[in-house]
């Protein structure tokens, strides 16, 4: 049997959706059954307020957010926010929510983790969930160091960088993880800074709102493992895009500002095109019927002939 | 007894279309109601080689794609080469006498040239030999020749009259010329009445994902289990089923535990080297207590091994997926129909253990074609998706909270389906407590360690009753039990059919179909009666022969083995059953006759 073409033209739909209506949520209803763990003044801490401070603002109620992670101490994230969470391997988040986010697409779903789980071990899942567009909002916080395993470089670690596995300085150069989303047709492109967290909540939220792959690269120091790239670092060095006048739907300055690392780093919105479906607005099963977790199961008596005449 | 039990062989390089007229042959078989096996011998080239495609037929049941040939068709040099000196007195060669030459044959084999350069004098190409040689095999088994006509008109249809034309054209010289020049054979195909279907194990094991209600599918391509990612992605818009090729077998089998998560029933399938990269996540679906289901289609490793050769070599590695202990069902489907019927009850098991399952299929199941009774294939089949909140309409009031992990008797915990008010909870691959809060990194807790690994672990012991005990097959007082697991089973039966004839050896079979749990109280009540066990297997360390002794004490007087790629045939049993009744060998390994 045939299967007609999609037609992609017809399926891009406009973003900026309208939030949920319903009463209004507040951050103690985020509040998650654990404390967390993280060491006193770690970057994490502002992204995990900053996501709250987000899901409030636009109304999303706890079960209408699925927060997915994979290992580091980033990922410890789900177990300290109030929403459907799911804790997965080192490395797997984004195909596990790949999933989740095909198999019920009214559910808004978070992504959340560090640079090693992300841009290290996950770097396949992570080129291939923004060249499909699936409808995420992935959150990274990107100390350059892994911490939980105690300091080793990262796949964001600058050059020279001395760890416990590099006792003479990183010879290799690090990932550029704003440049590389651009190139691999993410959607929607942000970095933060987790000691600006008011700024941080608007590119938390402009990236659930968006329809298709938002990455928000956070600079969140590691306050016991990375001594080079410190609060002291970022806090004079960060520099807002917006105030530069940069426009975000210029792929050429996009890619330009997304390598500029020095005594000025930019922050803010790089990248945002509204032009592209996200995943599930292109998969012709979903266009009615509800999330497919939710349809029925069974095959009805004519479906189920005509499969079985195919084979005689 | 069988009227009929016809086998043709069908050789040539990969590119010459020997597809083509295998699949009109299996159709004319099955549409007359009669029994069919096939097994195709391929290799890892799109264009050379050698492939040679075996289809048997019979009025009769038919377990295996046989010992012996009756008709060959090369369609090269090469072919003929390699297969003519099996030929045995009262079977025919057709072939291309304008390109191909015989060499020494037995006497009473039948050569039947055809000249192509005569027949089809105005037709270019390689592939109108296929159509003469199809049409003369049909006039030499005494099947009319409308019904090659109408199947041609349909095939040809798109490309117009003129084409259709030429093709029942030469068809009609080929059908002539055999009944003007060759002896046919004494039998002429007959017809049942009845209609039977035929498929092969991928798109059975797809097929049964597809009554079990299956709403997502992904995969990574990998021979030979590609067979079921194609019929999933012709039938996945038709059936509601998303169906997704993933980057890598990591992401595909974590994609399909987010699917299966959020509440879809979530399949993927894959060979031995993609399963091996699926390990981690399918301890981690444990871990979390998600259900999902993993096929894995077996060929000849380890590393890239032989990617279009059969072997059971990886009963170990599925037995051993992942590190640590998890429950886990592994089931090994014992023919292609079994492949349809396993899917739909493995996710039943699965959804109310909340654990993963594994099918472990081989290229002989899941390349393999068996004809069917269209009666057998009932999607209607049960489904019990286990204790699932959220899931249809009403939600049960959440009463002091909700715990996802819950300690039980069954050790099974209600899930809660994520969007569902009320029941958010984290599922975690690190140990947790019953309430999905971690106890692996800031406070680590032995007692409630243990609990929560006991509880997960309790779910095997309640699975094992409710899967089918393995039966006894053949006479209860036989000389000797041939132990098999998996596909084995067909070519076993028909070894035993064969030492019952030719032999006078009474043979009977036990086919071990779920290998985790396993039925060991069973097999050893079964097994213990026999005065000579032996453990046939398509493996080199005897895979299963370890595991049963491991988990019974039961000891084997002797194995069968082969791990040469390609399958079983019935004598090669039937040799070692001789040799290690004649006390030559404990261990026989037969020699595979043809290099195909």
């Amino acid at each position: 049997m045939s299967v007609d073409p999609v037609d992609i033209e017809a399926r891009i739909s406009k973003t900026g959706q309208q939030p949920p209506a319903g009463p209004r949520v507040t951050v103690k209803d985020f509040k998650g059954k654990a404390d967390p763990d993280w060491c006193p003044g770690c970057g994490d801490f502002g992204v995990l307020t900053a996501l709250k401070q987000a899901l409030v603002e636009l109304n999303l109620h706890p079960h209408q957010v699925m927060t997915i992670s994979g290992i580091g101490c980033s990922s410890n994230l789900p177990g300290y926010v109030s929403t459907y969470g799911m804790h997965t391997l080192h490395g797997r988040a984004l195909a596990v929510a790949t999933g989740a986010q095909l198999a019920n697409h009214d559910l808004k779903i978070i992504v959340t983790g560090g640079d090693g789980d992300g841009y290290g071990i996950g770097g396949n899942h992570f080129i291939h969930s923004m060249r499909r567009n699936v409808d995420l909002t992935y959150i990274v916080m990107n100390n350059q160091i892994y911490g939980l395993t105690t300091g080793q470089i990262s796949p964001t670690s600058t050059k020279g960088m001395k760890t416990k596995s590099t006792p003479a300085g990183s010879v290799e150069n690090p990932i550029f993880p704003v440049s590389l989303a651009i190139a691999a047709g993410a959607t929607y492109v942000a970095r933060g800074y987790t000691g600006q967290v008011k700024h941080l909540v608007d590119l938390i939220k402009g990236g659930i709102q968006h329809k298709g792959f938002a990455l928000i690269d956070a600079f969140s120091p590691c306050v016991t493992f990375n001594l080079d790239n410190t609060h002291e670092f970022f806090k004079h060095r960060t520099k807002k895009l917006e105030d530069m006048g940069h426009d975000p739907t210029n792929f050429a300055a996009a890619i330009q500002k997304s390598y500029e690392w020095g005594d000025e780093i930019p922050i803010g919105l790089f990248w945002k095109r509204e032009d592209l479906p996200s995943l599930d607005q292109l998969e012709p099963i979903l266009d009615e019927g509800g999330p497919l977790a939710r349809r029925p199961l069974g095959i009805s008596p004519e479906v189920a002939r005509s499969l079985v005449r195919e084979l005689m | 007894m069988a009227k009929v039990d016809l086998s043709i062989g069908i050789g040539g390089a990969a590119g010459q279309g020997i597809a083509t007229p295998g699949d009109i042959l299996a159709r004319i078989f099955v549409r007359r109601g009669l029994h069919l096996n096939a097994y195709n011998a391929y290799q890892s080239i799109i264009r050379g080689g050698h492939i040679f495609l075996t289809l048997r037929t019979s009025d009769a049941q038919v377990l295996s794609f046989g010992d012996k040939l009756d008709i060959l068709i090369p369609l090269n040099q090469d072919t003929m080469n390699r297969h003519l000196r099996l030929m045995k007195s009262g079977s025919l060669v057709l072939y291309n006498g304008d390109k191909i030459k015989p060499g020494e044959v037995e006497a009473g084999v039948q050569l039947c040239p055809f000249s192509v350069k005569e027949l089809a004098p105005n037709i270019r190409g390689d592939l109108v030999q296929n159509t003469i040689a199809l049409a003369a095999v049909l006039r030499l088994i005494g099947v009319e020749f409308k019904i090659l006509e109408d199947i041609l008109t349909l095939q040809f249809k798109r490309k117009g009259e003129t084409v259709i034309a030429e093709n029942v054209g030469v068809a009609r010289a080929g059908y002539d010329y055999a009944g003007a020049h060759f002896k046919p054979f004494a039998f002429s195909l007959p017809d049942t009445g009845k209609k039977l279907a035929f498929f092969e194990g991928n798109q059975a094991l797809a097929m049964g994902g597809a009554a079990a209600g299956v709403r997502f599918y992904c995969a990574y391509p990998m021979s030979p289990a590609s067979g079921v990612l194609h019929w999933m992605a012709r039938h996945g818009r038709q059936l509601g089923i998303m169906v997704r090729q993933i980057e890598d077998e990591i992401g595909v089998i974590n994609v399909a535990i987010g699917a299966a998560h959020a509440g879809c029933r979530a399949m993927c399938a894959t060979s031995g080297g993609g399963f091996a990269l699926m390990s981690e996540a399918l301890g981690s679906a444990a871990m979390m207590e998600i259900p999902v289901v993993c096929i894995n289609v077996q060929r000849a490793g380890p590393a890239t091994g032989v990617p279009t050769k059969t072997e059971q070599g990886d009963l170990w590695q599925v037995m051993g997926a992942g590190q640590g202990d998890y429950p886990r069902i592994i089931v090994a489907p014992t023919d292609i129909l079994d492949c349809f019927k396993t899917v739909p009850e493995l996710f039943n098991l699965v959804d109310k253990f909340q654990c993963p399952g594994i099918v472990i299929s081989d290229l002989l199941l899941s390349e393999g074609r068996s004809s069917v009774d269209p009666a057998e294939l009932d999607f209607n089949v049960p489904i019990d998706r286990g204790e699932v909140i959220g899931l249809n309409g009403s939600v049960p009031p959440v009463n002091g909270g909700y715990n996802r992990y819950q300690l039980t008797d069954t050790g099974i915990s209600p899930r809660a389906l994520p969007g569902t008010a009320g029941y958010t909870h984290v599922v975690a691959t690190d140990e947790h407590d019953e309430d999905g809060v971690l106890i692996s990194d800031e406070f680590t807790n032995p007692h409630k360690r243990q609990a929560m690994h006991e509880k997960r672990m309790r779910k095997m012991e309640a699975i094992l009753p409710l899967l089918e005990p393995p039966r006894l097959f053949g006479p209860e007082d036989a000389q000797v039990i041939l132990v098999g697991w998996g596909s084995t089973e067909g070519v076993i039966r028909e070894a035993m059919q064969k030492l019952a004839n030719e032999e006078g050896v009474a043979a009977n079979n036990l086919q071990i179909k779920w290998m985790v749990p396993l039925h060991c109280e069973v097999i050893t009540a079964i097994v213990s009666k026999s005065r000579k066990i032996i453990i046939v297997e398509n493996n080199y360390s005897g895979q299963f022969a370890r595991y049963l002794r491991s988990e019974t004490g039961i000891v084997a007087h002797g194995h069968i083995r082969k791990y040469d790629g390609e399958p079983f045939m019935p004598h090669h049993i039937v040799d070692g059953v001789k040799a290690i009744l004649a006390g030559t060998t404990e261990k026989y390994v037969p020699v595979h006759e043809i290099m195909v």
